[in-house]
């Protein structure tokens, strides 16, 4: 008895266990077959001083590649793995040897910060991981070597500084330069090119001072700069020391045109300082935004995806490197090397233009814009009121001995 | 600017870093004096008082105030701040500092390094967007309307620095008096002498230490508080420099001695200042000569230029 109960009862789950299974079966519709998953990566600081440019880059390039698996039209899908260089070079080694031994990436967008990229570009050769920089401009990451993993897409120091020159020269004509650069490989990147892109202009600035990362007090050197009279006073460096440096000089009463490059393009700049940024110039890469063929398009998806924070100045060169990852992977298949070799070739048309990979793997499409800050804002120069002459800048002021008077109306 | 009026400008700015120094200098060597540690949190306790202060100047809304209202509300801004960061450092001392100053000295250094990135990190990760620059405002403008500065041959000295300054000396002075004058400060300086037999004389140890953790944080806490206005720009990590400049200060000046603390934040802001001035090239390598010269106190003179008074502590 106990016996056939025991079997009757194990027909009974067996039955149970085939129903469920079938049920399973007939619920879903016959799928597709699944597209195999692609790892790629993006390293950017996401935490520390310059969290909100690498949050920025991430979710820029986040929404390329949404786009690009919503699209259907891909053989692959493709999924983000994200990685934090804090914008320090120990850490971005680490985080970039990591992204190089994990076999399922096959490529990255890498780094915002100079001096982490340029330490990294060793690691992505040794791995053999090819890596579009972002973000990061000191231009020997990528003509420093010959890798063929290393390509960049948006602009360099040389291209920016050489226009920063020509715009504050020989546009605005200002001619006297003291200069201020950070001490690290970044900051002597800015100063080398724009003292050559000065000396082509037969200018030689009045003095050149280094500062270090982590400096809080420039009293000492803006005095010293104070006494030379300058018209302009260039920072080559990030916006931490950036800004600490602009609201000295206002404190010390030194009267000159602060000028910054893409280092302290950024909203922090403006917030930290509020009034005090007013009429400061600095330069970007690339088109504004408004500008860029397909500028708009990427704002309003980048509006509409819901992200908390801003795109800031290098979403939209994260956004690009996204899509050329994947068009070469699309390409070539999922293979380190073979996509190394496509990303080097490229030559297309993306939200920011032309964009065209020379035998360095450097975009060489350049174009810089200046932007000025006006009313808690960076608004590029040709918009900006004070291109309009409705706004006179501090510098053209101080340069006739005149008071400058703050136009600042507040955001 | 003739270069005399550019020297007495650096001067001047070496004497608001100055003030600035000592005030947190003068913590390390009152902890030292009462609990033989050296308390490496003491920097972010500098940072939290620019922090706590920046909310209460919110909370408070003394921006839109003005008058006798703005300078109420100003000075109850700073003792406010000092009172919850002495509040702070008191709580840190109680939980982490003390229970570790019996054991190994490698102990409570490992700690209070942890227990300073504790707060750090709790700073930026709590406080809304905080791993940005925050802007500080210029509080002290509003009380010098229409006139900034003194130029005096193209040296600018500033009501608001001068203002700090006069706030800084100010405070020492009372903390000297307080030390040498007062039955709490002869106690504290006794436990800073010998706990023990400062215990057998009555003496309550753990209230004295309660006291002096107190009262150096609070110090820290106005520090940062000037900072702030100083820069008008305040960060979460900016408290790590500042421990180590502060600590470095009352190392050459003589740990453990208040007055030895003073002078060495004066001394050491002076080479970083005059440094910067002097050699060319200097505002590159100014931190590399500062601390060398932290270096040789180290090596020649460990005791500090106060040093051989450090037999009797703070």
């Amino acid at each position: 008895m106990r016996g056939s109960l025991k079997v009757v009862s194990l027909v009974i789950i067996i039955l149970l266990v085939f129903s469920l299974l079938l049920v399973s079966n007939y619920g879903c519709k016959p799928k597709e077959e699944e597209k195999k998953v692609v790892k790629i990566g993006f390293i950017g600081p996401l935490t520390g001083k310059y969290s909100k440019m690498g949050i920025g880059g991430l979710n820029s390039f986040k929404l390329a590649v949404m786009q690009q698996n919503n699209s259907g039209k891909n053989k692959y899908t493709y999924e983000v793995v994200s990685f934090d260089d804090e914008c320090v070079p120990q850490k971005g080694v680490e985080v970039a040897t990591k992204a190089c031994s994990d076999p399922e990436i096959i490529a990255a967008a890498t780094h915002y910060c100079s001096m982490v990229a340029i330490s990294c570009v060793d690691v992505y050769h040794k791995f053999g991981l090819p890596a579009i920089v972002w973000g990061a401009v000191l231009p020997d990451i990528t003509y420093g070597n010959d890798y063929i993993e290393v390509s960049r897409v948006n602009g360099t120091q040389v291209e920016q500084n050489e226009f920063n020159a020509h715009f504050m020269v020989d546009e605005l004509g200002f001619k006297k330069f003291c200069i201020i650069h950070d001490t690290t490989d970044y900051g002597r990147g800015h100063l080398k090119y724009f003292l050559k892109a000065l000396e082509k202009r037969g200018i030689e600035p009045l003095s050149i001072d280094g500062v270090t990362i982590g400096q809080k007090d420039f009293t000492t050197i803006l005095t010293k700069i104070k006494a030379l009279k300058p018209e302009v006073v260039y920072f080559g460096g990030l916006t931490a020391e950036g800004s600490l440096i602009k609201s000295q000089m206002d404190k010390l009463g030194v009267k000159a045109q602060f000028l910054g490059t893409s280092g302290i393009k950024s909203d922090d700049f403006n917030t930290s300082l509020g009034e005090h940024a007013e009429g400061t110039i600095c330069m970007l890469d690339g088109a504004p935004i408004e500008k860029m063929p397909g500028g708009l398009e990427f704002k309003k998806a980048y509006e509409e995806a819901g992200f908390d924070e801003p795109y800031e100045a290098y979403g939209p060169f994260a956004y690009c490197a996204a899509n050329i990852i994947i068009k070469a992977i699309e390409k070539v298949g999922p293979d380190r090397a073979k996509v190394a070799e496509e990303i080097n070739k490229t030559d297309t048309e993306d939200i920011i233009g032309r964009i065209h990979f020379n035998e360095y793997g450097q975009n060489d499409v350049p174009l810089v814009t200046a932007y000025v800050s006006q009313d808690g804002q960076w608004v590029p120069w040709d918009d900006s009121l004070y291109a309009k002459g409705e706004r006179e800048l501090p510098g053209f002021a101080y340069r006739e001995g005149r008071e400058w008077v703050n136009p600042y109306q507040g955001p | 600017m003739t270069s005399a009026s550019i020297f007495l400008q650096i001067i001047f700015n070496g004497i608001m870093l100055g003030i600035q120094y000592s005030l947190i200098a003068v913590g390390f060597s009152l902890f030292f004096g009462v609990l033989d540690v050296i308390n490496f949190a003491h920097g972010d306790i500098f940072m939290l008082g620019a922090f706590v202060s920046l909310i209460l100047i919110n909370v408070t809304g003394m921006l839109t105030a003005s008058g006798a209202v703005y300078i109420f509300l100003l000075i109850l801004v700073i003792i406010l701040s000092m009172i919850i960061v002495g509040g702070l450092g008191v709580f840190f001392e109680r939980i982490v500092v003390k229970p570790v100053s019996k054991g190994p000295t490698l102990m409570s250094l490992v700690a209070t390094l942890g227990l300073g990135i504790a707060i750090r990190e709790a700073v930026r990760l709590f406080y809304p967007r905080g791993s940005e620059t925050k802007r500080f405002p210029e509080l002290l403008v509003k009380l010098f309307p229409g006139k900034e500065a003194i130029e005096f041959k193209g040296v600018i000295l500033r009501y608001d620095n001068l203002l700090i300054l006069a706030v800084g000396v100010i405070v020492v002075i009372l903390l000297a008096i307080y030390i040498n004058k007062t039955k709490m400060g002869l106690t504290i300086r006794a436990v800073a002498q010998d706990a023990e037999a400062a215990s057998m004389m009555g003496v309550n140890k753990n209230l004295i230490i309660d006291v002096t953790f107190f009262i150096g944080s609070a110090l820290a806490a106005l520090a940062g508080f000037m900072n702030g206005l100083y820069y008008n720009s305040i960060i979460f990590d900016m408290g790590a420099m500042a421990g180590i400049v502060g600590f470095s200060a009352a190392v050459i000046g003589g740990l453990g001695n208040i007055y030895g603390a003073i002078v060495g934040g004066f001394l050491f802001a002076m080479v970083e200042s005059l440094s910067a001035a002097l050699i060319p090239k200097g505002s590159e390598y100014m931190t590399v000569i500062a601390f060398a010269v932290v270096i040789l106190f180290l090596v020649f003179r460990p005791s500090g230029i106060l040093g051989e008074r450090a037999y009797e502590r703070v």
